[in-house]
């Protein structure tokens, strides 16, 4: 009998294991991303930024150029590498407390600069890697080892809406809030992730995409019950929405 | 060979440009405002990119990014700002990518002053940033040497892959003099990276760079390989200049802008007879440890004048071995000593 293979690992994707905790939502965007480079026939010039946090091995998970950026930085390096290298494509991949909180200027003033260049933002409302603390994206009340009794307004002030801020910001290109919690929203995950890779390659400007994620480690619960806690409560705060698309103005 | 009257900070900005250097990234800060505003109008003239960024950190990590292409790419700054970049220089240094800093020194601590001075020499030569790393640092006490230097920096980058410091005090980089500029190099001659640049990875596996391993003896590994960088670059790098150290019996120790001021002391000692001699060390890491001691075996005293608290002091005293005793002078704030309390400085330590 003949086979034919119908679905297979993305090329770009490196044969390295990842890393995540079991359901962990990292490992559905990295194929999302490897998936939309493949189809955008980019790997031979894509470089990635890793950034510091769970995803710090990220460099190691895609089959294409990669470094690790410190802490926030991501965007800075990512500005270094393309104004070297025009003609590359080159993406960060950050989490909350990454890109909001340490990195939130660079984020601000590579998005003003319109810089070519395409941010994956994971949202997961707490900080991973480092044991769940607190993240600028912690729901109000929301328990972490930082807000034993849940986040309060008083003493830490409200969630922190990176997407509704950047899309003041004339030299975004594109920019989406998506989930990944249901085989539609990964398909528009995947096509929003494309765009805000066409936003670069055509010279638009700044493309990102703000994922919420799940931490089922941090926010100690299963994965089916972290599924059911975002979509329950995270896109209350954060509601998914295309906030800009310029792409296809060029 | 025709020479030209420049501004430091414009003569070293040049020579970058002519050693290749095509992008640059930076935020003001007095007094090396000039450095950026020469690339902002030279830049765009020769095909590179210059990004006033939002701020020292942002201009260390683009540095970095661009550094891991293998291209040409500097900065500059002043004390305070070289202070914000310790992180991104410790990541630079651990990922091996060449690079050259340029800081035009001021007074400190804090936001201190805008005036010359010498105290950031243990930042720059002690490491500064956390990890076990060292820059090589290059001092330039007359405008030719910065621009000399400046040449030199982007050639010790590539051959070691290591960051390099051009530590000048605002005295250079705001003083004028006449130099003598080198030609202009191909951008198309300079050493060739590809075997570890981020490029793309047509045609190759993937390139990646990261100071960074979890495993601890892997992290070992690396660390060990820096340090054997570090030994070869202590055995072939080590620069200074040697003044009438023939038959001196007193031997003055400066560097950068002291260093010119301490060959006036020196010319005038030596008028009135006195045997006194100077040595300047040109590169402040890795020290010229070794020739400095030969030399202090045969004086009576080593006097060691600073724009700081005293901080190269500790390493003339490292190198001296308690062969001579070592005796400092050092002012600070900004101030810069005259040749004249120099030698009464000095004429005391005689007495
Ligand atoms: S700690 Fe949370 S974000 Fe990190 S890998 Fe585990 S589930 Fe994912």
């Amino acid at each position: 009998m003949d086979s034919k293979v119908i679905f297979k690992r993305p090329r770009s994707l490196s044969d390295k294991e990842f890393t995540y905790c079991p359901g962990c939502h990292h490992g559905i965007v990295h194929r999302l991303i490897a998936e939309a480079i493949d189809e955008l026939n980019i790997q031979d010039k894509t470089i990635m930024v890793a950034p510091v946090g769970c995803s710090v091995f990220a460099y190691e998970f895609f089959n294409v150029d990669g470094t690790v950026a410190p802490h926030g930085r991501a965007l800075a390096v990512a500005t270094g590498i393309k104004r070297a290298m025009s003609d590359r494509v080159v993406f960060t991949y950050q989490g909350d407390g990454d890109l909001a909180s340490i990195g939130i200027a660079e984020t601000i003033h590579t998005a003003n600069r319109g810089e070519k260049l395409t941010t994956i933002f994971i949202n997961n409302a707490v900080y991973g890697m480092t044991g769940g603390q607190m993240a600028p994206t912690t729901l109000l009340g929301q328990r972490t080892t930082t807000t034993p009794r849940g986040r309060s307004v008083e003493n830490d002030g409200y969630p922190f809406h990176v997407s509704e801020l950047l899309s003041t910001i004339p030299g975004v290109a594109y920019l989406a809030r998506v989930t990944v919690s249901s085989p539609r929203d990964i398909q528009s995950a995947k096509e929003s992730i494309k765009k805000a890779f066409l936003a670069q390659m055509k010279g638009v400007g700044f493309g990102l995409v703000e994922v919420l994620s799940i931490c089922p480690t941090n926010w100690g619960m299963s994965p089916v019950e972290a599924q059911r806690w975002l979509l329950e409560n995270m896109v209350k705060e954060f509601p998914p929405k295309i906030f800009v698309d310029r792409v296809g103005e060029s | 060979m025709k020479s030209l009257m420049m501004k430091g900070n414009e003569a070293i900005a040049e020579s970058a440009i002519r050693a290749g250097c095509r992008l640059y990234f930076g935020y003001p800060i007095t007094p090396q405002s000039e450095i950026a505003e020469y690339m902002a109008r030279r830049l765009p003239e020769v095909g590179g990119t210059f990004l006033q960024t939002e701020s020292e950190i942002a201009t260390v990590n683009m540095v970095y990014g661009a550094a891991c292409t293998g291209k040409r790419v500097m900065t500059s700054t002043s004390s305070p700002g070289f202070s914000l970049m310790q992180e991104g220089i410790s990541y630079i240094a651990g990922a091996e990518l060449p690079c050259v800093f340029a800081n035009i020194a001021r007074g400190g601590p804090g936001l201190g002053d805008i005036q010359p001075a010498q105290s950031d020499y243990f930042q720059a030569t002690k490491g500064g940033g956390h990890g076990d790393y060292h820059l090589i640092v290059l001092a330039p006490s007359t405008l030719q040497e910065a621009v000399d230097l400046t040449q030199l920096a982007f050639d010790l980058a590539d051959e070691y892959r290591n960051p390099v410091l051009i530590l000048a005090d605002g005295m250079i980089g705001q003083m004028m003099e006449p130099v003598v500029l080198p030609p202009m190099r191909d951008i198309s001659s300079l050493p060739d990276h590809s075997e570890w640049t981020l490029t793309g990875t047509s045609g190759r596996r993937p390139h990646r760079i990261a100071a960074f391993n979890i495993d601890p003896h892997g992290l070992e590994e690396m660390n060990r390989r820096y340090q054997e960088k570090y030994k070869r670059i202590k055995q072939k790098e080590q620069r200074w200049e040697e003044y009438e150290v023939e038959g001196a019996k007193y031997l003055l120790i400066g560097y950068g802008t002291i260093g010119r001021i301490l060959k006036s002391v020196v010319d005038n000692l030596r008028g009135k007879k006195i045997p006194a001699g100077l040595f300047r060390p040109i590169t402040l890491w890795p020290f010229p440890y070794q020739r400095l001691r030969e030399i202090a075996e045969d004086v009576e005293f080593v006097f060691v004048v600073e724009m700081s608290a005293g901080q190269m002091v500790e390493d003339v005293l490292l190198a001296v071995e308690g062969k001579a005793p070592v005796h400092f002078y050092g002012r600070m704030g900004g101030v810069v000593p005259t040749p004249e309390e120099i030698l009464l400085a000095f004429e005391r330590l005689r007495r």
